[in-house]
């Protein structure tokens, strides 16, 4: 699997996460500079320095700032996310759409933009100014559905707790997405449109009345959650060695959980459920960092910095087409699968 | 171990006494009902009136790409699920759903093309093609080649799907269309549709049944099938064949029902056990019954309107699969406790 390091190629941890660091400077100065509105870099300097002029402040600082800091926020919580889940649940494909959770989020953002569009708000608010109205939505569609599938799968029984909490997850999670269609086919063109961009994930339009509070929340929650990790760190030893070790692993496991779950809401109630950065960033800093357990720390960071560039290609590929950034994360992270899978062949 | 054989018998009858009742059932219900005697007359005397009509023009078609489905989606998950030794193994893993989406949608967006027939064309190319790549990509190469082969699958299913994703976010028209078609249903499916995939559908079932055995040895391991003497790559390759083939005809008749090759598959597994050659031949009822049960409660849920078989299929299969898992087990769980109790009790009186 890994190739062991020989020692003309060591590489020092610090090396790496200064590099990731000054990478994502740079890639959030580009994301910041280049666009469809032409501003010298200077200008954005100026701008960031507090001065500039109207025009430029106002591109800069009310519609390409909240979006790269939606886009931080959000990958640093997929990424954070996805390294607690695949540690939890010992499963390099673990995520939080196992318990149903992405699915109902999305049920429960399509009602909200199918039924505020119903009560007369025109669509394009719905789906994206009146964003902490669908946001709300979809947070509360998808605790209800995670809390469904593990109500339904903590009954007593003989068969182990992760089987059924996968079968039960796949069976609720495959009636709502049918339902989800459902509600797409029965709404009008207009309405199912600004519906779809929002289930495919995306950064687009976003403005600081949105982005402040779950972007604060994020700030907040990530830094929480890696307090957790000595227990993660703990667990993953295997559940009898860290039972013996006096972690008492029910709790453990249920706090880890819910600190992912937390995560991945607060991203869904930004961006929508974007895919594949909760599934590839912790699978990438684990290679990169070459960390002996899960990689979390390092998963924040890998988890913005490739966010942040999906976002700029998703800005920028097509323009003036803004591509949802959930499509480019997909298409990126299934070609970097497909390559990895050609290489060690 | 308990045996299952009377009970597959039992299950066998039933099916099949089910089968006959829901197709009888499919020719009479609908936005115009018909009684049974005017269905049965219709259905055997053609031209002899509107019931005979109706039968022949709309609901045989209908009834017939039902079943066709059934079978082929029911056969393909089971084929699936042991070739790769994981029961939780859809057959749209391999690329087939996502390969039909991207051709039918360009059909529309670059080509135009909307009309039944067309787009039958369209998802089976698709879903070939794409199949053919998630072949080529897993088999090149040493090691774990049906662990490979799973995840090319996967990551072919999301760069597809974000191809699908662009072009319906950029023409209204296309994704006017793939909305309805990405739910899966039979709603006015001509009987030509149905005709030009059964070939297909048929060759890839014969194939299935034939590789009954050779999957059984491969179910110990690679190594101790090669061992028996079963040609172990072949088998592999037959088997993803007989599964492109049943579950690309499947997604051009109906588009893509996903649920179905998962759900048959378990439900029949709950009920007589993991032997392939019991399985296989009782998944060709089951598919059908839980595909024509939905389309004939998707035709009366709604009247005047219709909803969509895809939709009910998940809405039938996954409350009967909660079910079937919440409720074995328990009994799992309760048959534990009594005998804990009883060796307890015995504990007690020596």
């Amino acid at each position: 699997m890994t190739r062991t390091p020989l020692p003309g190629t060591y590489r020092s941890p610090r090396t790496i996460t200064s590099l990731a660091l000054v990478l994502l400077i740079a890639l959030s100065l580009i994301t910041l500079i280049f666009g469809t509105y032409e501003i010298t870099p200077a200008g954005v300097w100026q701008v960031l320095a507090g001065g500039g002029e109207g025009l430029d402040r106002y591109i800069v600082l009310n519609q390409r700032l909240p979006r790269l800091v939606a886009a931080l926020a959000v990958g640093a919580s997929l990424g954070l996310a996805g390294a607690i889940f695949q540690s939890v649940s010992r499963n390099p494909l673990g995520s939080p759409d196992i318990i149903g959770f992405t699915t109902g989020s999305a049920t429960g953002a399509l009602l909200v933009v199918l039924v505020l569009t119903q009560a007369g708000a025109d669509a394009e608010t719905a789906a994206t100014g009146g964003g902490i109205g669908t946001g709300l939505g979809a947070i509360a569609g998808g605790f209800l559905t995670a809390a469904l599938v593990l109500l339904l799968s903590a009954r007593s029984g003989t068969s182990s707790a992760g089987h059924k909490l996968v079968l039960v997850g796949i069976a609720v999670g495959a009636m709502l997405s049918a339902f989800n269609d459902f509600l797409l086919t029965r709404a009008d063109l207009e309405q199912a449109e600004s519906a779809k961009t929002w289930l495919y994930g995306s950064l687009n339009a976003l403005t600081w009345n949105s982005v402040w509070l779950p972007a604060v929340l994020i700030c907040l929650a990530v830094p929480l959650a890696l307090c957790f990790s000595r227990m993660l760190r703990v667990l993953e030893l295997g559940e009898d060695l860290a039972a013996g070790l006096g972690l008492p692993v029910q709790a453990a496991t249920r706090i880890l959980m819910t600190g992912a779950v937390l995560l991945t809401a607060l991203s869904i109630s930004l961006a929508g459920p974007i895919g594949f950065v909760a599934l590839i960033a912790p699978q990438l800093s684990h290679r990169v960092w070459r960390t002996p357990g899960a990689a979390l720390w390092q998963s924040v960071l890998t988890g913005a910095l490739l966010l942040v560039a999906a976002d700029y290609v998703a800005g920028h590929a097509l323009a003036p087409f803004q591509i949802p950034v959930g499509l480019v994360t997909g298409a990126l992270g299934g070609a970097y699968l497909l390559w990895i899978i050609v290489r060690k062949g | 171990m308990i045996s299952h054989a009377p009970r597959s018998s039992l299950v066998l009858t039933t099916g099949l006494l089910v089968l006959a009742a829901l197709i009888i059932l499919s020719l009479m219900v609908g936005s115009r009902m018909i009684s049974p005697i005017d269905a049965l007359s219709g259905l055997f005397t053609p031209g002899s009136g509107s019931a005979s009509i109706i039968v022949w023009q709309l609901r045989i078609p209908r009834t017939l790409a039902a079943i066709a489905v059934g079978v082929a989606l029911a056969v393909a998950g089971i084929l699936m699920q042991s070739l790769t030794r994981n029961p939780l193994a859809e057959p749209g893993l391999l690329g087939v759903n996502s390969g039909a989406a991207v051709f039918v949608v360009s059909g529309i967006a670059a080509l135009g093309i909307t009309d039944a027939s067309g787009q039958m064309w369209m998802a089976l190319f698709g879903a070939g093609l794409a199949a053919t790549a998630v072949f080529y990509i897993g088999a090149t190469g040493k090691g774990e080649s049906i662990a490979r082969l799973l995840l090319a699958g996967i990551a072919l299913n999301a760069c597809l799907s974000a191809v699908t994703g662009i072009i319906t976010m950029f023409n209204s028209r296309a994704f006017d269309s793939y909305r309805f078609w990405v739910v899966g249903g039979f709603e006015s499916r001509e009987l030509s549709v149905v005709l030009t995939s059964t070939p297909l559908l048929l060759a890839g079932l014969i194939l299935g049944f034939v590789l009954i055995r050779p999957l059984g040895a491969l179910a110990l391991g690679q190594d101790a099938a090669a061992g028996l003497g079963v040609p172990v790559p072949l088998v592999q390759a037959g088997t993803l064949l007989s599964i492109t083939l049943l579950c690309g005809t499947a997604t051009a008749i109906a588009g893509p029902l996903s649920f179905v090759g998962l759900v048959v598959p378990h439900v029949l597994r709950l009920l007589v056990g993991v032997s392939l050659s019991r399985l296989l031949p009782l998944s060709v009822i089951g598919g059908p019954i839980l595909v024509l049960t939905a389309d004939i409660v998707g035709r009366v849920i709604a009247i005047p309107s219709e909803v969509e078989a895809g939709i009910v299929t998940a809405f039938i299969g996954a409350p009967l699969l909660l079910a079937l898992v919440l409720r074995l087990d328990s009994a799992g769980a309760h048959r534990a406790r009594k005998i804990k109790r009883i060796s307890r009790s015995e504990g007690k009186d020596q």
